[in-house]
């Protein structure tokens, strides 16, 4: 008996990383799933592994930025599976990069439209879904960069700043459906967006992100799944309205072993109690 | 096959509310327990659930404001299981309440004794075991009250919020031994620390709790179990420093006056622009 046995989820942004990571841990825990992505061929291969692992998975090709396509997604998992339970808006790019004034308004639109606009079309158009069902889990992909300033990467950190707080305002408007509404924020996962299916790149990119945060390892895609699963899951019943962090501690606040230059570490006596200045 | 097979927990508080739903939980899932409270009855009582359920538990009296207690229920647990995987720093009272130049300076050290000191005591006897371990997870009880004021409840936001902090800055500290720190902050949870057992108080709370968040019923002890479950597991194995909230969207924003003043739907545009 899965934790997710009977349940239909749609993620979007399945055909690799956190998103694919997601769908295989669902699909092993009973759901059927709606793989979501404009990477065909990666969505099969998603789709084959979830039907390995146990579940049955459908793949659509969906560009998250467009109404008519995630209406249509939505629609498919009605028609496939009868049902709407969870909702994983999951899709993300890194988007306009670079110093500010150098953005076009183009790329910026892009970046909006696919990191937060498409969360917003996700909450809105499987809310009707799932007020039929009685009810239902909605999460968002929204990460650190939602919480801190990032030099360089404006357009990311304001969409999902805006995801953190669209979360927030809209879990107050469906609490009383039993709609909950949550989104996590992974700190450095070693996904497809940071080593781009590069020879090497991927385990270069592991061990630069051990080094990231407290916790001594990189974050990888199932770290993700398991918070993803949990929301997910009848066991956040009482959960709503959250930016779950899956960082490592990254955001945490500072003086931890990687980081040399801490003011802390260097003005601090190594151990022992600190009076009165005047005492000497 | 449990999620917490093999691991040995220490929880304090653990004879009532969430500190007795969570070692339920936890001897489910296949953990060894030392059940730390004050309250011996209330103890003995959930050792028997927790064996019911299949698992290892003992009943240690603590007083968690007392360091040579702390130590004894860390010790107990190595004498009795042989290790230490977690440590959930859950006892807690409500401590010194009402308008802030009322409050006594004895109360007010009392509340932060209990509620800060003690989650201090619990990590600085617990890292020592779960070092040799490899690992290991912290988890203590926070509070939505650490995350915003509350009125004639200052010492005890007080000492919630420095827990997050505590948790914030040990996590720092520790992530390169394995071992996670996070907290969870409960909501409106309906258990003795509210209702105080007396007859009808359940039901009463129950129903006037059910109306204080976005999520229509209150909170339960086992809401606060599956989370702590989750940070205790290897689920959460990247997950340290946070401050989990579980609070039925308590703490999540405003939804009283969301309109006053705009329409109750459609687009608000330049106020020169509307009509008189």
């Amino acid at each position: 008996m899965g934790r997710l046995s009977g349940k239909v989820a749609i993620i979007t942004g399945a055909s690799s990383g956190m998103g694919r990571a997601t769908s295989i841990r669902f699909a092993g825990e009973g759901a059927s799933i709606v793989v979501a992505d404009l990477n065909q061929e990666g969505g099969e291969a998603s789709v084959r592994e979830c039907k390995e692992n146990g579940g049955n998975a459908v793949f659509q090709k969906t560009d998250v930025s467009a109404e008519a396509e995630i209406k249509a997604l939505v629609a498919r998992a009605v028609k496939e599976f009868g049902r709407v339970d969870i909702m994983y808006n999951n899709a993300g790019i890194g988007g306009a990069v670079g110093p500010l004034e150098e953005i076009s308004v183009e790329d910026w639109d892009k970046s909006q439209a696919v990191l937060l606009r498409g969360v917003f079309l996700g909450i809105k158009h499987s809310v009707p879904e799932m007020r039929k069902v009685g009810g239902g889990s909605i999460i968002s992909t929204a990460s650190v960069a939602g919480l801190r300033g990032f030099q360089g990467l404006h357009a990311y950190c304001a969409a999902k700043a805006g995801v953190v707080n669209l979360t927030r305002s809209a879990s107050l408007e469906f609490a009383k459906d039993k709609i909950r509404i949550n989104c996590i924020c992974p700190g450095g996962i070693n996904t497809p967006i940071l080593h781009r299916n590069q020879p090497g790149v991927k385990e270069a990119m592991e061990d630069f992100l051990a080094k990231g945060q407290p916790y001594p390892r990189a974050g990888h895609p199932e770290d993700i799944a398991a918070m993803a699963l949990f929301l997910a899951s009848d066991d956040s019943e009482f959960v709503t309205g959250q930016a779950m962090v899956v960082d490592g501690g990254l955001t945490v606040g500072s003086g931890f072993a990687n980081q040399r230059t801490d003011t802390a570490q260097q003005i601090l006596p190594p151990r022992g109690f600190m009076g009165p200045s005047f005492e000497g | 096959m449990g999620k917490l097979d093999g691991k040995v927990a220490v929880i304090t508080g653990a004879a009532s509310g969430m500190g007795r739903a969570t070692a339920l939980r936890f001897a489910k899932e296949g953990a060894s327990i030392v059940l730390a409270d004050l309250n011996s009855q209330g103890g003995e009582t959930a050792v028997a659930e927790c064996a019911a359920a299949g698992a290892r538990a003992v009943f240690q009296r603590v007083d968690v404001t007392s360091e040579v207690d702390i130590k004894s229920a860390v010790d107990r647990a190595v004498k009795e299981y042989g290790r230490l995987d977690i440590m959930f720093n859950n006892a807690g009272i409500a401590g010194a309440v009402g308008p802030i130049e009322k409050v006594e300076s004895t109360d007010w050290d009392k509340t932060i004794a209990t509620l800060l000191r003690a989650v201090f005591l619990g990590m600085k006897y617990s890292i020592p075991e779960m070092r040799k371990a490899g690992g290991g997870s912290i988890i203590s009880t926070a509070s939505v009250a650490a995350l915003q004021g509350v009125g004639y409840l200052a010492a005890y936001a007080a000492a919630k919020a420095a827990v997050v902090n505590l948790t914030a800055s040990v996590a720092i500290e520790l992530g390169h031994d394995h071992i996670r720190v996070n907290c969870i902050c409960p909501g409106g949870v309906n258990t003795p620390l509210i209702h105080r057992g007396a007859p009808g108080a359940f039901e009463h709370a129950e129903a006037r709790m059910a109306k204080a968040q976005p999520i229509p019923r209150a909170g339960r002890p086992d809401d606060i179990a599956n989370m702590a479950l989750f940070l205790a597991s290897d689920e959460a194995e990247w997950i340290t420093g946070t401050a989990m909230v579980v609070d039925g969207g308590m703490a999540t924003g405003n939804t009283r006056f969301r309109t006053r003043g705009l329409p109750d739907s459609g687009f608000s545009g330049p106020s020169f622009e509307m009509g008189s």
